[in-house]
């Protein structure tokens, strides 16, 4: 209380106040408690893990669990499967979102109605999960790498985000100087609309990102070859169907040990396969909020 | 002299129209590129959009590989009458109902409630910190959201054990009793989406006029008042397209999570459509008769989203469209 105030607030709004801020206080706690309970207890070793020492910091630090992961074949694959699903999947969504967003963003464009009422049926309609699952197979690309990219080359709602932007920042003026000018669509859309636009650019790569890392739903139904597995299939399957290979334990001689480091390695693995995304999450989180509002713009 | 005038001024909008038309075709060849640009994503569209809605009359049909979505024989709604006949139609749609309506009583006002709180913070990285850390589990996969829920809850490691031993209880099974599962889906739900969800609203209340605080201040209203009275109002467009949006996926609970918890005690309150749908179809090769329970809950959804959205048209200024 060192500031002066000018009014001081009435009792009644001071204890709201206090409420509100031991409200968020807690709220802060049971959302970090666990995240940091992951994080200790993948530092700490296998028998103060499985004796339940651990609950804020790691006990008895070390590396167990991460040498176990990094010796272990299928996680290896399985994340070098993400980073190249991720990759080129980012790259086909993005090329074909503004493929498909720049033209609907301009009034010029004959058709754009009605290819927007295409877009909007889609996001109201599906043909559900099995005939999806069948058209996929008519394709061809069933357990192939090409069922991680393709069925999902596009979102709707990011279309319908590019396009908002592009309406919002892209004057018609300058459209209309660049055509006088003897500028193609093509042209415009290369040297002028992209280079203005790379917020929203980065948005979508982001969206996208996110998505194919986590995605498991695809891989699922898609894929039946182990080795074209993405890492959130191993982790399933290490994680949640308790399945480990004989080839996980390599130094573990005792039933008791081969235990304790067992799970261990499910907190290490989860801080693997989440860090990538939430190490880049502080700096990119304005990006997301901004995604957010201009998709409720006109929702 | 009243005729010739009809027959001038037809004649002008015939006139006018070839022009439209010509005008129109100019244009769009002027335009080509942008038809080479949409090409491309249009034919993505037919074929993984629109192929599949096709697709979906299999639902009437019994289904054969060889003779594809159109050539297999029509059977109208047998599918249809065997699933409301199965002894597993009663379970599926009230596990899915109640799933539903439980994660939109828990999950719908808890970013409300976070926003309102956040939004009546004076310090700014207090508020910036707790906004940063409620947004951050969003990015956690699926996976691995089951794997921490799954690695907490278990009797011999997670810390809610510790917590409930410590209470003098006795350990408890919480993935294997068919009671938890609704709640621990919906409230692992909430832990996830809340801070995402925030953003919305605390958006919603960033362009709340000011004036009206000022005007509630000279009345002596007290904080609680102002949220009552402007904070709430200000956000409730904003709230009720969700709503709208929210009710019209009533019966689509993701697959992914649910799936990924269930485990063979608890499948008694955790099979939904979704899943039913999955292990039917795909697992178990049964494709028309699982395309005609997922058929049979994409109308359900429709038929939800047109009513609130008409609800929400007649007694608020808010809708979808």
């Amino acid at each position: 209380m060192s500031k002066p105030m000018a009014i001081k607030e009435p009792f009644g709004d001071r204890v709201f106040l206090f409420c509100v801020y031991v409200f968020l206080g807690l709220i802060l706690i049971v959302v970090l408690y666990p995240l940091i309970y992951i994080l200790s207890s993948s530092f700490s070793s296998p028998q103060a893990v499985i004796s339940g020492r651990v609950w804020l910091l790691p006990v008895e630090p070390s590396l167990a669990g991460y040498k176990a992961i990094f010796q272990n074949p299928s996680v290896m694959t399985g994340y070098a499967n993400s980073l190249f699903y991720t990759f080129f999947g980012v790259l086909i969504n993005v090329t074909l979102t503004v493929m498909l967003a720049y033209p609907l963003s301009r009034s010029t464009f004959v058709g754009r109605n009605f290819i927007m009422v295409l877009l909007i049926i889609t996001m109201m309609f599906s043909g559900g999960l099995i005939p999806y699952y069948l058209t996929v197979k008519m394709v061809g690309i069933l357990d192939t790498r090409w069922a991680m990219l393709l069925p999902g080359a596009l979102a709707v709602w990011q279309v319908i985000i590019a396009r908002t932007f592009f309406q919002s920042t892209i004057p018609k003026e300058l459209g209309e100087a660049a055509e006088l000018d003897g500028c193609s669509d093509l042209g415009f859309l290369w040297r002028v609309v992209l280079p203005l636009s790379k917020p929203i650019l980065a948005v979508l790569v982001l969206m996208y990102a996110v998505g194919h890392w986590n995605a498991y739903f695809e891989a699922l139904i898609f894929l039946k070859s182990p080795d074209l597995y993405p890492l959130q299939i191993v982790l399933r399957n290490i994680l949640i169907l308790n399945s480990i290979d004989a080839s996980m334990m390599v130094d573990a001689n005792q039933m008791a040990a081969r235990q304790g480091l067992r799970d261990l390695l499910k907190f290490s693995l989860i801080v693997v396969a989440t860090l990538p995304v939430l190490a880049i999450y502080p700096f990119v989180q304005k990006y997301f909020v901004q995604g957010i509002m201009i998709g409720s713009i006109k929702g | 002299m009243q005729s010739t005038g009809v027959l001038t001024a037809n004649k002008l909008g015939q006139k006018k129209k070839s022009v439209r038309a010509k005008d129109l075709a100019l244009r769009m060849k002027r335009h080509w590129q942008l038809y080479l640009l949409v090409f491309l994503p249009l034919v993505y569209l037919f074929i993984f959009k629109y192929i599949p809605m096709y697709g979906a009359q299999i639902a009437f049909r019994d289904f054969s590989i060889v003779r594809g979505f159109t050539g297999s024989e029509w059977v109208g709604l047998k599918h249809f009458n065997d699933f409301f006949n199965s002894p597993n139609f009663w379970m599926l749609i009230k596990n899915t109902l109640f799933i539903s309506l439980y994660s939109l009583a828990v999950g719908f006002p808890a970013p409300i409630i976070l926003a309102l709180a956040l939004n009546e913070v004076r310090s700014l990285r207090f508020k910036k910190t707790v906004q940063m850390v409620t947004f951050a589990p969003y990015f956690i996969s699926t996976v691995v959201m089951v794997s921490m829920i799954i690695l907490f809850l278990s009797p011999r490691l997670g810390f809610v054990d510790l917590i409930v031993r410590s209470l003098g209880m006795e350990s408890i099974n919480f993935m294997g009793v068919p009671g938890y599962f609704k709640s621990i889906f919906v409230l692992s739900n909430v832990w996830q989406g809340i801070g995402y969800g925030a953003v919305i609203y605390l958006a919603a209340l960033a362009g709340i006029n000011p004036d009206l605080y000022e005007a509630a201040k000279v009345d002596g209203a007290s904080r609680l008042q102002k949220v009552l009275h402007i904070d709430l109002p200000g956000i409730m467009p904003a709230a009720i397209i969700l709503l709208i949006l929210n009710v019209g996926q009533i019966m689509n609970v993701g697959f992914e999570k649910i799936y990924l918890m269930q485990n063979p005690l608890n499948l008694s309150t955790s099979e939904v459509i979704s899943t039913y749908v999955y292990k039917i179809g795909l697992l178990g090769a049964n494709f028309s008769f699982s395309s005609a329970v997922d058929l049979f809950n994409s109308v359900i959804n429709l038929i939800l989203l047109l009513t609130v959205n008409y609800a929400a048209r007649r007694f608020s200024d808010s809708s979808l469209w």
